[in-house]
């Protein structure tokens, strides 16, 4: 895109991009304006013809989502800011907060406007130092201005905006395990429904929003709905449950690139495109063997599913979860896929918050079986083990309260299922690969 | 409970957690909060000082240790961070450009194992999952500034430019 057709990456090159000053100079808070002057639900409307769908991973349609609260509600109502960004290979988040962080506040100003939200907890995950206090400073900008606390521009509305720090762990970024890390408690995700619509933090009707969803927000209030819909996908015809995918998307690629980097694009923009016209090629003059789509989660692309568009529906047409977060992880010719889903599997074992046995197992399971693959000693019957495993974890067979074991599975479906050659031959070859740090600590 | 000098957390800390109270509707929301500014400032969460937590917060100790364990941030009082915490990121696009061998090599040169601190006192070394600076990949976590593209010598670079813990 031009970078007069940038909107949420518009000021981010700028000098003092963080300062309210030059935020207010570009026409900044005039969408949270515009907000205050109409009737919260008007607002909510607005949000939903637009056709924002949540940038977080899901896809689910951000006004819909608002329009769950329970119709007036006493309160209070809170809104949770989903910034505990963790997925392997997605950083945006942490670019928006760190660089433009009115936008961000903007746009969580308008939502709680929406949704009659009161109070707004951005739950931050701890390695985001900076954006920790690029935000603290930026919300203090706000109080003084009068764009915060009580009866905000002499209206009957009220807010303040906190920054809650997580504690390094991947579990946080599921909406109801964020809640109850927020809550002062271990980070299990709760069994839905309830929604957290209906009941949600501290028992109450929340909203749960991504960060790149919110700042969304800001520029559907500022630019309107027609300037959100001429960018990205209209929904298919063909298929009346097609919500599209509308607006600009803030792509991410890593790995074996000349230049990895973040870009905002319309969303449908594809994976070879990404890699070839922005992120400088694969490096060493090599070829992409897989590409992970959206964050490690969403599975692995072939060579051949390079030209797959990434808006919300291209990912599921090649077998990947999803868009998820956008972020491309891209994997040279040379790598071998059994170290790098030893490395996915190894990362959800982790993580796992060990609340369901199929996930808590089974992630456990899938990295002791490449484990055992790696060292030599893995058998043919193991390829399908692994794929027995995957099948049997996650929400999608229902067996576990949250989707982090479907994101564990996916990337072994997807490995096992369009690089099994290379699996076999590994076995047969009997072909080893260290674990450097697994030789220090004597454990994974 | 007022301060004495038998309490574990200070005067300063412990107005520091009451500063939190205001922002939540329940005390246990503090938790986290005041896990923080306690390991920042003693480079671990004590076992007594769950209990004056517990105590501020009007929660069991155990619910207090519940949360603690849960979050591998935590550390012990028998294993206390060194002034500073370097995380080196292991998960798959800093694996994917030499991650893990920076975390060899840093643990060779400082001549500590991951979840160990070096002899000096000044560094306490972890591998860490993914931190978000995947564009800057290997990238290294020093407290809590993320640092990208770093090499061997660029980490110990950071390591000398570091301050003592209070001088940053």
């Amino acid at each position: 895109m031009a970078d007069s057709d940038l909107a949420l990456f518009a000021r981010i090159n700028k000098q003092d991009s963080q300062a309210i000053a030059g935020y207010l100079a570009d026409g900044g808070y005039e969408g949270f304006k515009k907000a205050l002057a109409m009737a919260p639900n008007d607002v909510t409307e607005f949000v939903k013809k637009s056709g924002l769908r949540g940038r977080g991973g899901a896809g689910f349609p951000c006004g819909l989502k608002w329009s769950f609260l329970p119709k007036d509600h006493p309160g209070p109502i809170y809104m949770c800011v989903n910034a505990d960004e963790s997925e392997p290979g997605t950083f945006n988040n942490r670019i928006l907060m760190e660089q433009d962080p009115h936008q961000l506040l903007e746009g969580i100003m308008i939502s709680c406007r929406a949704t009659r939200a009161t109070t707004a907890y951005i739950y931050l995950r701890y390695e985001y130092g900076r954006s920790f206090r690029t935000l603290e400073k930026a919300i203090g900008e706000c109080y003084a201005q009068g764009l915060l606390g009580q009866n905000i521009n002499g209206t009957d509305f009220s807010l303040d905006i906190y920054v809650h720090r997580g504690a390094a762990a991947y579990i946080c970024g599921e909406e109801t395990g964020l809640i109850e890390s927020l809550e002062g408690k271990r980070a299990w995700p709760r069994v839905k429904p309830p929604f957290p619509a209906v009941e949600g933090a501290f028992r109450k009707p929340t909203v749960v929003n991504n960060v790149e969803t919110l700042c969304c927000v800001t520029h559907i209030l500022q630019r309107g709905i027609e300037w959100f819909q001429s960018i990205g996908i209209p929904p298919d015809p063909n298929n009346p449950r097609d919500p599209g995918s509308y607006g600009p998307k803030l792509y991410q690629v890593s790995g074996h690139v000349n230049n990895p980097g973040c870009w905002e694009l319309p969303l449908g923009v594809t994976a070879r495109e990404l890699i070839d016209d922005y992120a400088g090629g694969v490096w060493k003059g090599r070829t992409a063997k897989a590409v992970v789509p959206g964050g490690l989660s969403t599975g692995f692309m072939t060579n051949a599913e390079l030209d797959t568009p990434l808006d919300f529906a291209g990912p599921g047409r090649v077998g990947c979860l999803g868009l998820g977060t956008a972020a491309m992880v891209v994997i040279d010719d040379q790598t071998s896929m059994v170290d790098v889903l030893y490395n996915s599997c190894r990362f959800y074992a982790h993580e796992s918050c060990g609340q369901c046995t199929p996930c808590r197992e089974g992630t456990s399971w899938m990295m002791k079986i490449l484990h055992r693959i790696r060292t030599g000693d893995g058998t043919p019957r193991d390829l399908d083990l692994l794929q027995e495993v995957a099948d049997s974890m996650g929400i999608i067979p229902g067996t576990t309260i949250c989707g982090l074991a479907d994101g564990a599975a996916w990337p072994v479906k997807n490995a096992i299922q369009k690089f099994r050659p290379e699996f076999e031959a590994y076995v047969q070859n009997k072909q080893t690969s260290t674990d450097p740090i697994r030789e220090l600590v004597g454990s994974h | 409970m007022s301060a004495t000098s038998n309490n574990v957390i200070s005067d300063k800390m412990r107005e520091a957690i009451n500063g939190y109270m205001p922002r939540y509707p329940s005390k246990q929301a503090v938790t986290l909060p005041a896990l923080h500014i306690i390991q920042e400032e003693m480079r671990c969460v004590p076992q007594a000082a769950i209990a004056e937590v517990a105590d501020m917060l009007e929660l069991h100790p155990s619910q207090v240790h519940d949360t603690l364990s849960f979050y591998g941030f935590f550390k012990h009082e028998t294993t206390p961070l060194g002034q500073h915490r370097l995380w080196v990121c292991r998960s798959i696009s800093c694996m994917l450009r030499g991650g893990e061998e920076l975390l060899v090599e840093l643990s060779n040169k400082l001549g500590v194992k991951p979840g160990e601190t070096s002899a000096d006192g000044k560094v306490t070394l972890e591998f860490a999952e993914c931190l978000g600076k995947c564009e800057g990949a290997p990238c290294v976590l020093m407290d809590d500034e993320c640092h990208g593209n770093q090499t061997l010598e660029s980490v110990l670079a950071l390591i000398n430019q570091a301050g003592g813990h209070n001088g940053r």
